[in-house]
């Protein structure tokens, strides 16, 4: 999975502990891409893991109790779970609003048919580039993009809203207009021009990966320049490298506000990254009901609300907006998990996080460590 | 795709993959899409119930007035605001 949904965005009011409104099932680390931008973890879960079809069953319906009310089927490649249409049907009947985050590379007519009859409603297909080389260069999957555009085509014949999820690095900024236009001819309603955020193996590969600030400064101009030409066409959402922003992002709407992600073998994290925390330690959903672990789970406990953060968050007027920002970013960029997120412009790191960005992208090393499982993962 | 303006003769009728559906947990109407979900006030539940693909949308003033006890001169206006606004968003469709 290369793109990390946040729950939709809602206006409403902050009170103790809301339920859930969105869960993204992580339904197996299995993956014919080995993309080196891969937001999953750098130890990866192995098939033998796995949540079965019950399993996930199960959990569905408790997420639909206990208050969510759209799940995300992501990965890895959801679609290499034989049993996706059986957990689409499933979520669909608990009320569910369903989404599937694919690469596309395994999407027939016919699966694409089955999702879309077990009610499917929407598809977010990650785009790496729009040439075959660029496409490789980050993969390693040769052929990779003609199988995208393939089931683009399945599933939009079969009824099923597209978005394209087109994530940036600084090998395919340039080609940010011709996407504009790929977008339009896959019948893609919506485009996210999603830079890399470096986790899991895009943090390792970052130096490969990240643009310049000069990139970046073009790229939001031809965003802005296409939002208006295409408004009521194509709906346009950016988002840029926190490393070259002021503030930082909400991180899924705060940690423990609305948002939880389940790994394949069950493991129910506060975000997709969480587990890089290792001062905390997750509940499964084999051990423990999902309500007991959202509203009683010291991991979700950890960083809810704003008693936890430094001085500097918890005095100021975006703390509410921005919950503080990444908890993982913290870790991996100021060594503490509970230091304030180095992407915000208030904290000591600021000047040398975004140096450090710029540094990478100049030195233009392309050298990539791409995404595979270790022997720990059975 | 260009919205088409509302009129008293369109049918009104939620985007594809928009649902409107009740959410027992909270107690509240919400209207999810793909990506994206709204918290519609009491009014705006109430238009998009009568948003079925079938009714004129005079039929649909017509009716709210009379749910509501209100001049239709003074619902129509804002009916046709709101379900303008929901066109341009994506939500509804004509
Ligand atoms: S390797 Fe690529 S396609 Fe596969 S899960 Fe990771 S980002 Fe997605
Ligand atoms: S100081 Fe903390 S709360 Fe304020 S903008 Fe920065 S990260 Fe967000």
């Amino acid at each position: 999975m290369n793109a990390v949904p946040g729950s939709p965005p809602v206006e409403a009011a902050a009170v103790a502990i809301e339920p859930p409104l969105a869960m993204l099932c992580e339904l197996t680390h299995r993956c014919p891409l080995r993309c080196s931008y891969c937001s999953n973890p750098v130890a990866l879960e192995g098939a033998s893991h796995e949540l079965s079809t019950a399993e996930w069953q199960d959990l569905l319906s408790q997420a639909a109790r206990l208050g969510v009310l759209q799940v995300h089927f992501s990965g890895g490649e959801p679609t290499a779970r034989r049993d996706l249409p059986v957990l689409v049907r499933h979520a669909v009947e608990q009320g569910l609003y369903t989404n599937l985050i694919t690469s596309g590379v395994l999407v027939d007519q016919a699966m694409a048919d089955r999702l879309a009859e077990a009610g499917l409603e929407h598809a977010q297909i990650g785009f790496p580039d729009i040439t075959e080389e660029g496409s490789t260069l980050i993969t390693a999957f040769k052929g990779g993009l003609a199988r995208k555009y393939a089931a683009a085509a399945a599933l939009k014949q079969a009824g099923v809203a597209l978005t394209m999820n087109a994530v940036i690095t600084r090998h395919n900024v340039e080609r940010l207009p011709q996407m504009f236009e790929v977008a339009q001819q896959i019948g893609a309603r919506r485009i996210e021009v999603a830079n890399v955020q470096y986790y899991g193996w895009g943090l390792l590969n970052r130096a490969a990966l990240m643009p310049s600030p000069q990139q970046l400064a073009w790229m939001t101009g031809v965003v802005t320049e296409a939002r208006a030409r295409l408004k009521g066409q194509l709906a346009i959402d950016y988002v840029i490298p926190d490393y070259y922003a002021k503030r930082p992002k909400a991180c899924l709407g705060g940690w423990g506000r609305q948002f939880l992600n389940v790994t394949p073998s069950g493991t129910i994290l506060p975000c997709h990254a969480a587990e890089t925390l290792k001062n905390l330690s997750f509940d499964s959903i084999r051990d423990r009901s999902l309500a007991d672990i959202w509203l009683h789970g010291s991991a979700f406990a950890a960083y809810r609300g704003d008693a936890w953060m430094p001085k500097g968050c918890r005095s100021c007027e975006h703390k509410e907006t921005d919950w503080g920002g990444c908890r993982c970013q913290a870790l991996a960029l100021a060594g503490k998990a509970d230091a304030m997120d180095p992407t915000c412009e208030q904290s000591p790191l600021h000047a040398s996080v975004r140096a450090m960005a710029e540094q990478e992208a100049a030195a233009n090393i392309n050298t990539m460590t791409y995404r595979t499982f270790t022997d720990t993962a059975r | 795709m260009a919205r088409s303006a509302v009129s008293d003769t369109s049918q009104p009728r939620l985007a594809d993959h928009v649902k409107l559906r009740f959410d027992a947990i909270r107690k509240r109407w919400v209207v999810m899409a793909p990506e994206r979900m709204l918290l519609p006030d009491e009014v705006a539940v109430d238009v998009l119930k009568c948003c079925d693909g079938a009714t004129p949308l005079a039929t649909i003033i017509d009716r709210l007035a009379t749910d509501y006890q209100a001049p239709v001169e003074v619902v129509g206006p804002d009916v046709v605001a709101l379900l303008q606004d929901l066109c341009e968003r994506g939500f509804v469709t004509t």
